[in-house]
């Protein structure tokens, strides 16, 4: 197990250096030369070259990206072109709500999600079965910021319920509590659905294999053969599936946070792209890919621990 | 009641499931006593409706798929008019059933252990866990499992296929059945499990003194553990006999038929006797007698009415209007 887990950790090396690669090229490839934003729209190339050589860009792209790799290394991501911030400092104060956001998203959904997915697989081609259906296609159809947005219409806006404008305080608190309630409603809304349909696929095909006819000879009742001998088997595929989706919700969680202006590493993401502040872009790149290879990492070891077919291999 | 009345009594059973062509009989109109102590032989080609009865009698038939008629006994009692809780208790308890794949029989994700304590939690919900464990070392050393202590954390894909069986076998005998249903129970193992298999089985019988139903498409099985054999052919029984009746004068020509299809050493033949064409599917039976279109012996009658399941000889039926026919054995040959 733990050495499965090591394993892991140094495979997730170099998908990590991929991502840092790509997300430096990128920043290449964007018109936008740093060295003008950063010196304002009244510098004279004079001032301008000046900045560009501090920023060490005037220095072949090998070179660029080593420096950046080694301050890296160091815990330096830079400083913020707009308003001369440490990077890793405003990183620092976005992770925490973000985290927030996506445990209280999945926190719902994915109860909810397995919990649709069983009932509709075990009376599959029911009504209810149908309803589940549908209402996890619809569900799984609508994109994240119009669900967003109508649930501020309404819930916030019209009806007055509650609050639609950020954290409202830490989560201990009641303000707190109420503040995330409608973008984790958001976030996780989206998820529902995928999840739900997995689980149904995934429990008929486990209700329908041998072991389940075991368990029923065996003289257990309804409930423990579906929870225990369908339900327990189809988690690990649909475990495997949710790992697959969580790229799909950290997407969201840049939709989400930006709709609800929610002080997360999305909407920072989001904030230093359209000013073109290239290291705190960055630094949040590396921060939401980090997020995703520590999920799934997570996702492998849960695996692992679900299925003793691996545990032992 | 009497002792030598049988433990279970199957009456009239017919097992149908629903299709776009109307309903089909899987199992139709099946008569069967299965006396006490003793080895129900059922045999019969794949398709024949041997595993649907087993499973009618658990009441574990899936859908579309139900029991339409009939009556199962067990100790007089009907299992097909019991409560749904009250027929989870015989399941497994008074009645167990092991089936044919080991290898995918077993929940890989639960240790054997853990498989086997089930089965007597869901008859006995008195019993503590430590209580729980040490009964189920004592079912892995009843089926001769060696270092049954360490097995019992161990995972189905530990283990051989032939101790997966094993494992099977305890689950099944936890609760101690009266009687115990094998579908096809050695099929899928290798010859010499097979043989220690079927052992095992006897032995156990010998000892509990269980019922067994044994459900194969093996003659030789069936000699090797029946005391009573019923061939079944398209949802039928076609002939009901002593399974040393049987072998020594069958008189159904599907009988004969399986019986041709055996290889043997004492006899030089180039070829196995094979049964010509195959089990007509349920949606498409012959008018008159099911197997005429393949039988050796049809005349023009056959294709008429279906021929009841009469006595041949004293305690032995046949449903065969050329039956007993003492020729038929010279013209198989």
């Amino acid at each position: 197990m733990l050495r499965h887990a090591v394993q892991r950790l140094a495979m997730a090396v170099p998908v990590m250096f991929g991502v840092l690669l790509v997300g430096f090229l990128l920043m290449q490839v964007v018109p936008t030369d740093p060295a003008t934003v950063r010196a304002g729209p009244t510098a004279t190339p004079d001032v301008i070259a000046a900045i560009r050589a501090d920023l060490g860009l005037d220095r072949p792209l090998y070179e660029q990206f080593g420096l950046y790799l080694w301050r890296l290394l160091q815990g330096d991501l830079g400083v913020s072109i707009i308003n001369n911030v440490p990077v890793t400092q405003e990183l620092g104060a976005t992770i925490g709500p973000t985290l927030e956001l996506m445990v209280a998203s999945l926190f719902w959904s994915i109860p909810l999600g397995i919990a649709l997915g069983t009932i509709a697989a075990y009376w599959r081609g029911s009504l209810l079965d149908r309803a589940i259906t549908a209402l996890t296609v619809a569900g799984g159809s609508i994109p994240v910021f119009f669900l967003g947005l109508v649930l501020i219409w309404y819930v916030g806006f019209k009806w007055q319920l509650l609050p639609f404008t950020g954290r409202t305080g830490p989560l201990w608190t009641w303000e707190g509590v109420q503040g995330i309630i409608l973008p984790a409603l958001t976030l996780g809304g989206v998820f529902v659905g995928p999840v739900a349909r997995m689980t149904r696929t995934a429990v008929l095909d486990v209700l329908g294999a041998d072991h389940v006819r075991t368990a029923r000879a065996k003289g257990l009742t309804e409930r423990r053969v579906v929870t225990r001998h369908g339900l327990r088997n189809a988690l690990i595929p649909v475990v495997t599936l949710i790992g697959l989706q969580i790229g799909f919700l950290l997407g969201g969680a840049v939709v989400t946070e930006t709709v609800f202006s929610w002080p997360g590493v999305g909407r920072l993401a989001v904030g230093a792209i359209l000013s073109s502040d290239f290291p705190m872009a960055q630094g949040t790149i590396i921060v939401l890919s980090m997020g995703f290879i520590v999920i799934n990492l997570c996702v492998d070891l849960l695996y692992a621990a679900l299925d003793p077919r691996i545990r032992h291999a | 009641m009497r002792d030598n009345a049988p433990l279970l009594r199957i009456e009239g059973l017919r097992t149908v499931f629903r299709s776009s062509v109307g309903e089909i009989a899987a199992v139709d109109g099946v008569d069967l006593d299965v006396p006490r102590g003793r080895t129900l032989g059922i045999v019969g080609e794949s398709g024949c409706g041997k595993s649907m009865l087993s499973l009618s009698v658990m009441r574990l038939v899936p859908p579309p798929g139900r029991v339409a008629q009939g009556r199962v006994l067990l100790e007089g009692q009907d299992l097909l008019r019991l409560s749904a809780g009250a027929m989870r208790q015989v399941r497994g308890g008074k009645v167990a059933m092991i089936f044919q794949e080991p290898m995918t029989s077993l929940n890989p994700v639960h240790s054997v252990g853990a498989q086997i304590t089930e089965a007597m939690r869901a008859h006995d919900k008195s019993a503590s866990g430590a209580e729980l464990r040490d009964r189920a070392i004592e079912a892995l050393k009843r089926v001769r499992i060696p270092s049954p202590e360490s097995r019992f954390d161990d995972y189905p894909h530990q283990l051989s296929g032939g101790m997966r069986q094993r494992v099977m076998i305890a689950m099944a005998l936890a609760c101690r059945p009266q009687l115990l249903i094998a579908d096809e129970p050695t099929t899928a193992l290798d010859v010499t499990v097979q043989a220690q298999i079927l052992d095992l089985l006897r032995e156990l019988q010998d000892e509990t003194g269980m019922s067994i139903i044994l459900i194969t498409h093996d003659l030789g099985v069936i000699a090797e553990m029946a005391d009573e054999v019923a061939v079944m052919y398209a949802g039928k029984v076609v002939e009901r006999a002593t399974a040393a009746e049987l072998f020594a004068s069958p008189q159904h020509p599907y009988t004969l038929g399986l019986l041709g299809s055996i290889p043997r050493l004492d006899e030089d033949r180039e070829r196995l006797l094979a049964i010509e064409g195959a089990v007509p599917p349920p949606f498409a039976l012959p008018k008159g007698c099911r197997f005429h279109p393949r039988c050796p012996f049809a005349i023009e009658a056959c294709t008429r009415a279906q021929p009841a399941l009469e006595p041949v000889a004293d305690g032995h039926l046949a449903a065969c209007i050329r039956a007993p026919v003492e020729q038929s054995a010279e013209l198989a040959a």
